[in-house]
């Protein structure tokens, strides 16, 4: 991670922008630019080119999904452009449309209640801009929840692991979670990969990424 | 939704319990309170009407009136009963409103006295005077035919009895010498009992509906449209506010308290494990969370964002990924759809999965929204056992008011065993 991680943030409500950047420097981010809109968000990442986006979804001018827009937009530009949005309420849509910009990874999709667990909120954001991806837990559930005939193959504890493999979490981390080593993690992961029929690799991304797109797939299909 | 109470005669005819029901002695009560109004018209007709008819065949037969006194005293009768006949219907015509309603619970609304002239004037006013003479005119003679086949049945059902007198042979459709031979005209007389029970609902049915065709007040049609338009504005008008609600509180009061949340989280950071203020800290953190959570659903429920967010087919595809079983989604493509039809299909989706989920016992779901003519239909469908009842209050009633609050429609098909196919009509009409 380089030393100083520089963040231009789009938040349209004004206290809740500074109590955001309260938090971000506080946690020695450096906030190039905080702005409340969608254009705005365009120009301020074009210009300070930051390690890390942080944006609202529901965003002027048009009050609708303008803030992932402009984020599917910088991804576009720059594909390697770690963003993370903040979402008022569960869409898978909005994770899926955000996990298929630019090259996949570095993106990071939260419920804006996490928000409120300040050192988890600030652990994520750290994760997706040294390269990781996260989605909350929520949507993950959410994913979880379709039935699908490969996933019904999985254990309750395989289940448990995916989730929090989803969320774009290290094997020591889960291990940590689930008070279990790291080796039964790493066993955990192996079946799991086995199971839902995906080539193994040790690439963290490409394990929960491949996982969210074949959970993602259309379950009639 | 069928009820079981019918509201006219006609309709309920058409039941199977028609003949165990009320109905026919409603129907039976009105024919007979028709007998003594039906008979002083029709003398009031005879009398005019009677010697027109001699005169009527004399002036075929002979080319000339019989006498010019007759002819001034006929004359001057149809000038008069012409004359007083409007005068004469609103009285008739009062008391027949008042009567219908033995057979028609709908109310029969009708004219205060609109001032002489005004009465000779207005088409309404003829339609009841031709009302007059087809009840005097035309309605005893139905009574009558129908009086003559009562008596031949009764005749039929009684005669084993009379046949027993030997001397007497009883003539129905041939002499009849012995009971015996009775039986089996007595046997069909009453299998025709259930037969002559609907000719009186059918003969009181057809009344009811002339006297609602002549009498009726004619309703002012541009003052229904305006009602029917002002109704729409207002529930365009609580869409609209409660969409000013959803976005008030989505713009104003979340980010604020989720602000507040993330001050105290990081208050918290500061505050030393065993310093007095932690736990109180704590425990307002966790409040301000739970208010977040309590908030989301709050506003979700006032109008969901995913609805302004995707548009209907998006938001549906959203909560078919919420729910625990699969569910297909179907939608053609829509152009614009009203805000309250929107909002209302999405609700509907979002109860009739939810039943699903936690009655239906299914394994999967469908959700198809299509266009009909000028309507939107949403059709929830799964393969569960079935016996989706409304009356045990799965929300469907409830579902059902907001399908009529846009005068749409709401279908249930849930036999035992499934499958249950939910079906909801909206018009939308901008």
């Amino acid at each position: 991670m380089s030393s100083v991680t520089r963040v231009v943030l789009a938040e349209d409500e004004v206290l809740l922008r500074e109590g955001l950047v309260a938090l971000l420097t506080r946690f020695d981010f450096t906030v190039c630019a905080a702005v409340g809109s969608a254009p705005e968000l365009l120009a301020a990442a074009r210009d300070h080119r930051p390690d890390l986006v942080l944006t609202d979804i529901r965003m002027p001018p048009g009050r609708r999904d303008d803030g992932l827009r402009a984020a599917v937009a910088l991804r576009a530009e720059r594909p390697d452009l770690p963003v993370v949005v903040l979402s008022q309420y569960v869409q898978t849509g909005y994770a899926a449309a955000l996990l298929d910009s630019g090259d996949g990874q570095r993106v990071g999709y939260l419920l804006k209640d996490r928000v409120a667990e300040v050192t988890e909120f600030v652990d994520t954001l750290r994760r997706v801009a040294d390269g990781g991806t996260a989605i909350d837990p929520d949507v993950v559930r959410q994913l979880l929840h379709r039935p699908r005939d490969p996933l019904a193959a999985l254990s309750a504890r395989e289940r448990e692991v995916l989730a929090l493999l989803a969320e774009g979490r290290s094997n020591a981390s889960i291990a940590g979670r689930l008070h279990v080593s790291e080796a039964a993690v790493g066993k955990h992961v192996g079946n799991i990969l086995l199971k839902l029929d995906l080539p193994p690799s040790d690439d963290t991304n490409r394990r929960v990424l491949a996982v969210l797109t074949y959970l993602r797939a259309d379950p009639a299909s | 939704m069928t009820t079981e109470h019918s509201s006219h005669l006609a309709e309920a005819l058409r039941r199977r319990r028609w003949l165990i029901s009320a109905w026919p002695w409603r129907a039976l009560a009105y024919l007979v309170t028709t007998v003594p109004i039906a008979g002083f018209l029709a003398v009031g007709l005879l009398v005019i009407g009677g010697p027109m008819l001699p005169v009527f065949s004399t002036l075929r037969r002979h080319g000339r009136p019989p006498s010019i006194a007759l002819m001034l005293f006929l004359i001057t009768g149809s000038v008069v009963l012409v004359a007083l006949a409007p005068l004469l219907s609103f009285a008739v015509a009062a008391v027949e409103r008042w009567r219908v309603r033995l057979v028609d619970g709908r109310p029969l609304a009708s004219s205060p006295w609109p001032g002489l002239a005004a009465r000779y004037r207005s088409a309404a006013t003829w339609r009841e005077v031709a009302y007059l003479f087809w009840l005097g005119g035309f309605t005893p003679v139905a009574y009558w035919v129908f009086l003559i086949l009562v008596l031949l049945d009764l005749g039929m059902i009684s005669s084993p009895w009379l046949a027993g007198d030997a001397n007497q042979p009883v003539v129905i459709w041939q002499p009849i010498d012995s009971t015996g031979e009775a039986i089996p005209y007595a046997i069909v007389g009453v299998l025709l009992i259930p037969v002559l029970w609907y000719a009186i609902g059918l003969l009181a049915a057809v009344q009811a509906a002339v006297a609602r065709w002549a009498l009726a007040h004619p309703v002012d049609a541009a003052a229904l449209r305006e009602v029917a338009r002002s109704r729409t504005r207002l529930v365009g008008a609580y869409e609209a506010e409660r969409r000013r609600i959803e976005r008030d509180l989505h713009d104003g009061a979340q980010p604020r308290l989720t602000s507040l949340t993330l001050q105290l989280g990081l208050a918290q950071l500061d505050v030393p494990e065993d310093s007095p203020a932690a736990r109180p800290l704590a425990v307002a953190h966790d409040q301000a969370r739970g208010l977040m959570v309590m908030l989301r659903q709050l506003v979700h429920g006032i109008r969901p964002q995913s609805l302004t967010d995707l548009g209907l087919a998006g938001a549906v595809r959203e909560l078919a990924d919420a729910a625990t079983i699969p569910v297909t989604v179907h939608a053609d493509p829509h152009d614009e759809l009203p805000e309250i039809v929107e909002t209302t299909a999405y609700f509907v989706v979002s109860e009739a999965l939810g039943n699903v989920a936690r009655h239906a016992g299914a394994t999967r779901a469908d959700v198809r929204l299509t266009r009909a003519g000028g309507d939107l239909v949403v059709e929830v469908t799964d393969d569960g056992h079935g016996g989706a009842d409304p009356a045990r209050g799965t929300g469907l009633t409830g579902l059902a008011d907001r399908v009529a609050a846009v005068d749409g429609r709401l279908l249930l098909s849930s036999p035992p065993g499934g499958p249950t196919v939910l079906r909801v009509e909206m018009p939308c009409r901008r």
